[in-house]
């Protein structure tokens, strides 16, 4: 028998014929905080959906103390012991707080009819004395509404310990809370630590990490790159595995001369997001925005383009301030967007390549309003060979297509328009690594004819690989500002992962 | 895995327009066999298509609606409404013809602009506007008329509806007809029906894409209330009276024709052929039923099943993600 909680082993899985995990081992023992990181992408989200039974895995096998499990529904595996509390929590929340924690196991008690009724008393009860057992201070009879995100996450963490849960995975518990916050869920950590609990802590911040992991794997591109303790792994290190890769071959960079400002951002302001961002952007330049999830960069570029209106501060376009209040407005300032993401903001899933691609240029390819079908057939053709788009027809529908070509339709769409600046959104999120070449070699193809680049990701090997010059965000600042001479995975994660705001 | 759930949903996505049409032209031969002398007779089909025309019209109108992803309750209450002012405008010798139809497609307009505002800037669901817009409008017909059908049209009036093109085609079927060829055509041809298919599909995606969705979702209610006013209109001369009780759960059969036609609910996509064989569809039932004498408790019934047939169609279509 294996001192393991819980182990998985030479796990597969695949979606759409490309390996998502490729023989991944990982384990956990109890009492201990075992943390998994890894890029965006890398499989860290997948492997734990295996363990929940959220997704079936296409080979490997899963061991809970020893003993083979093999779930088909998160219900499954939360009452063999183990529980997810999700990056983003959904709770329901018009129930008090003591019903919630019950839900789906209510406490009831036989009235004198013979009817099992729930027994608010004995639940408001038994809520309160797991809070006072974890030093949690919520009142069991407040609203779920009422509470913070950080609370919330209190309460789903006393949910899984009053479910006797062996095996708790937290999926970037702290990416919506304060620091002040952190130490809280970190006090509640180690007391299940000290109870036996193992605990999967999936993370981007190394220095949270380094102080409350035991272990660390790390994963990329869906393969297991190493697990070790987290004494012998620095912070460098850790970045190294999870990036890992030869920067000159993967990313064609072009030089190009900058020329004058195309776009220009003064003191820009939305409430809650981002505040003071200041910078210019150049022809022919290709400017990364780097940060960690939630920096506020996808709100700034949606913002400058128009989906939202600042409180405060300029846009300006060669010099002139512009009007930006709805897409339209930036479209005809050609700038384009291709959004974060695109099933929810760049594409129509219910129609055709073509109707896709040509959407925003219809104005273009119509007289009076009726569209010119055989200018409209003309320019999507063109698009799809430019970009080597690989669809039936351009009559299929989008959806059938794979993810790097739906991308591709994305791009096609805006570069149709002929934009002058274009704004891309982490536009190889999830996609094969042939489709990124193909849109890293059009990227550089942009800026050569002259157009301004705007580029953000949250992978900084790339960003890195294509940018002349990086600026960072973090909690909604900018944070810092690198020339490509000073490019390094330390400066920039150094400058992302900074909170205070730099004067 | 995955990948075949998706080429299968995709093929009975085209299977599902064309299993309507199939259906039709099933029911369109059991019923020609089982009555070659009545139902089979050109000038019962022809009657059909009459028959199927205000209906055929509303359906047109809400086909837009629910392409763009919204639902349009109130038509039934505009057709009311339009009916009582157009005739109280239309009794012999008093106006001249144009104002009853000028009046009457006023009203349905107005009434569509009104949801189109309330469901684009009032952020409420569609489905809540025009519930609340139908009692209302119904009220409205009813406070106008004092709660009571108005009669006398003119000649002119009664032929709208009632007069023949060549003595054999109804001007009912030349309106049906043109409002379909002209709603196709925007449908199919301009950046304006594009645009309506694309906030149904997406509404995200389409702002970011630079469309001004409210203008758009005020554009389809008003096409909507404007189709509802004319076959208000058309239903008065019809009836040679306007009735505030009449339309009632009109707007339901026009659904109906929808959805039958394979318009799906959640929007985005759907052809106007298909709410043309809808329509057409409802019509044939009745009258076949009818000639064959079939009671018409009986033949809601039948109605009932195959709009939910056809909705199951059409989620059996989608698939699951």
């Amino acid at each position: 028998m294996s001192d393991f909680l819980l182990e998985m082993q030479n796990i597969d899985k695949s979606f759409f014929n490309v390996k998502i995990l490729d023989n991944v081992n990982f384990n956990l023992y109890p009492g201990e905080v075992h943390a998994l990181v890894g890029e965006n992408g890398a499989g860290k989200s997948s492997l734990m959906k295996i363990i929940m039974g959220i997704y079936s895995r296409d080979s490997g096998t899963i061991l809970l103390e020893s003993e083979e499990v093999s779930f088909q529904t998160p219900r499954e595996a939360l009452s063999a012991g183990i529980a997810m509390i999700p990056q983003e929590l959904n709770p329901i929340l018009d129930m008090q707080v003591a019903e919630y924690l019950f839900i789906g196991r209510e406490i009831t008690k036989t009235n004198m009819g013979g009817i099992s009724v729930v027994d608010r008393k004995a639940q408001i009860e038994n809520t309160r004395n797991l809070f006072e057992r974890t030093g949690v201070k919520i009142n069991p009879r407040v609203l779920m509404r009422n509470l913070s995100v950080a609370q919330i996450q209190l309460v789903e963490i006393i949910k899984a310990i009053s479910m006797s849960s062996k095996v708790i995975i937290m999926d970037e518990p702290t990416s919506a809370i304060s620091i002040k916050e952190v130490e809280t869920l970190f006090e509640q950590i180690r007391k299940l630590k000290a109870q036996g609990v193992g605990i999967v802590y999936i993370s981007h911040k190394m220095e949270e990490i380094s102080q409350i992991a035991d272990r660390i794997t790390v994963l990329r591109d869906g393969k297991l790159i190493g697990t070790d303790k987290a004494e012998n792994l620095n912070k460098d290190k850790i970045i190294q595995m999870m990036v890992g890769r030869e920067i000159k071959d993967v990313y064609p960079k072009e030089f190009v001369e900058s020329g004058d400002i195309a776009l220009e951002v003064k003191n820009l302001r939305l409430k809650g997001n981002f505040q003071n961002i200041n910078f210019a952007l150049r022809r022919g330049e290709i400017l990364g925005i780097a940060g960690l999830v939630g920096a506020g960069r996808s709100e700034l570029v949606e913002c400058i383009f128009g989906i939202t209106k600042p409180e405060e501060g300029e846009v300006m376009i060669k010099g002139k301030p512009i009007k930006i209040t709805h897409p339209k407005q930036a479209i005809q300032n050609k700038i384009a967007l291709i959004t974060e993401d695109r099933n929810f903001k760049g594409l129509n899933l219910k129609t055709t390549v073509e109707q896709n691609i040509s959407f925003v240029s219809l104005n273009k390819l119509a007289k009076f309003g009726v569209i010119n079908n055989k200018a409209e057939a003309d320019a999507v053709e063109k698009q799809i060979q430019k970009l080597r788009i690989k669809t039936i027809s351009r009559k299929s529908m989008v959806k059938s297509l794979s993810g790097g070509n739906q991308q591709k339709v994305v791009l096609a769409k805006w570069l149709l328009t002929e934009p002058q600046i274009i704004i891309l959104d982490e536009p190889t999120r999830g996609i094969d690594v042939g489709a990124k070449r193909d849109i890293y070699l059009l990227i550089g193809e942009m800026a050569k004819a002259g157009r301004a680049i705007l580029f953000i990701s949250s992978e900084i090997p790339e960003l890195m690989g294509l940018c002349d010059r990086i600026i960072t965000m973090a909690g909604g600042y900018l944070t810092g500002e690198i020339p490509r001479e000073r490019f390094s995975q330390e400066l920039i994660m150094q400058y992302a992962s900074k909170f205070e705001v730099k004067a | 895995m995955k990948t075949m759930g998706k080429k299968r949903a995709i093929q009975l996505n085209s299977l599902r327009e064309l299993g309507i049409l199939l259906a039709f032209i099933l029911v369109l031969v059991v019923l020609m066999i089982l009555s070659p002398n009545a139902f089979a007779k050109p000038a019962n089909l022809i009657n059909i298509i009459k028959q199927a025309s205000i209906n055929g019209i509303l359906a047109t109108g809400m086909m837009f609606v629910i392409i763009s992803g919204g639902i349009d309750l109130s038509v039934g209450s505009i057709v009311a409404l339009s009916g009582v002012i157009a005739v109280s405008f239309a009794h012999p010798g008093e106006y001249p013809l144009i104002v009853p139809i000028a009046l009457s497609a006023i009203a349905g307009l107005l009434a569509g602009l009104l949801n189109g505002i309330g469901v684009a800037y009032g952020n409420i669901p569609p489905f809540i506007v025009t519930l609340g817009s139908m009692t209302i409008i119904r009220g409205l017909a009813l406070i106008y008329s004092n709660g009571q059908p108005i009669f006398g049209v003119s000649k002119a009036f009664e032929s709208l509806a009632g007069g023949f093109v060549f003595n054999s085609i109804p001007f009912l079927v030349i309106y049906f007809l043109s409002v379909t060829i002209i709603s196709a055509f925007i449908l199919s041809k301009t950046v304006f029906g594009r645009r309506v298919y694309a906030i149904g599909g997406n509404e995200i995606t389409a702002k970011v894409s630079g469309v001004s969705v409210p203008k758009i979702k005020i554009a389809v209610y008003c096409i909507s209330g404007f189709l509802a006013g004319i076959a208000g209109l058309l239903l008065a001369s019809r009836i040679v009276s306007g009735n505030p009780t009449s339309g009632q759960s009109y707007e339901l059969d026009a659904i109906a024709a929808v959805i039958i036609g394979g318009v799906s609910m959640s929007g985005g996509s759907g052809k106007w052929y298909g709410t043309v064989i809808g329509a057409l569809f409802i019509a044939v039932i009745g009258n076949g039923l009818d000639i064959l004498n079939v009671s018409s408790h009986f033949q809601l019934l039948i109605k009932g099943a195959i709009i939910i047939i056809a909705v199951l169609l059409d989620m059996k279509g989608k698939g699951k993600q």
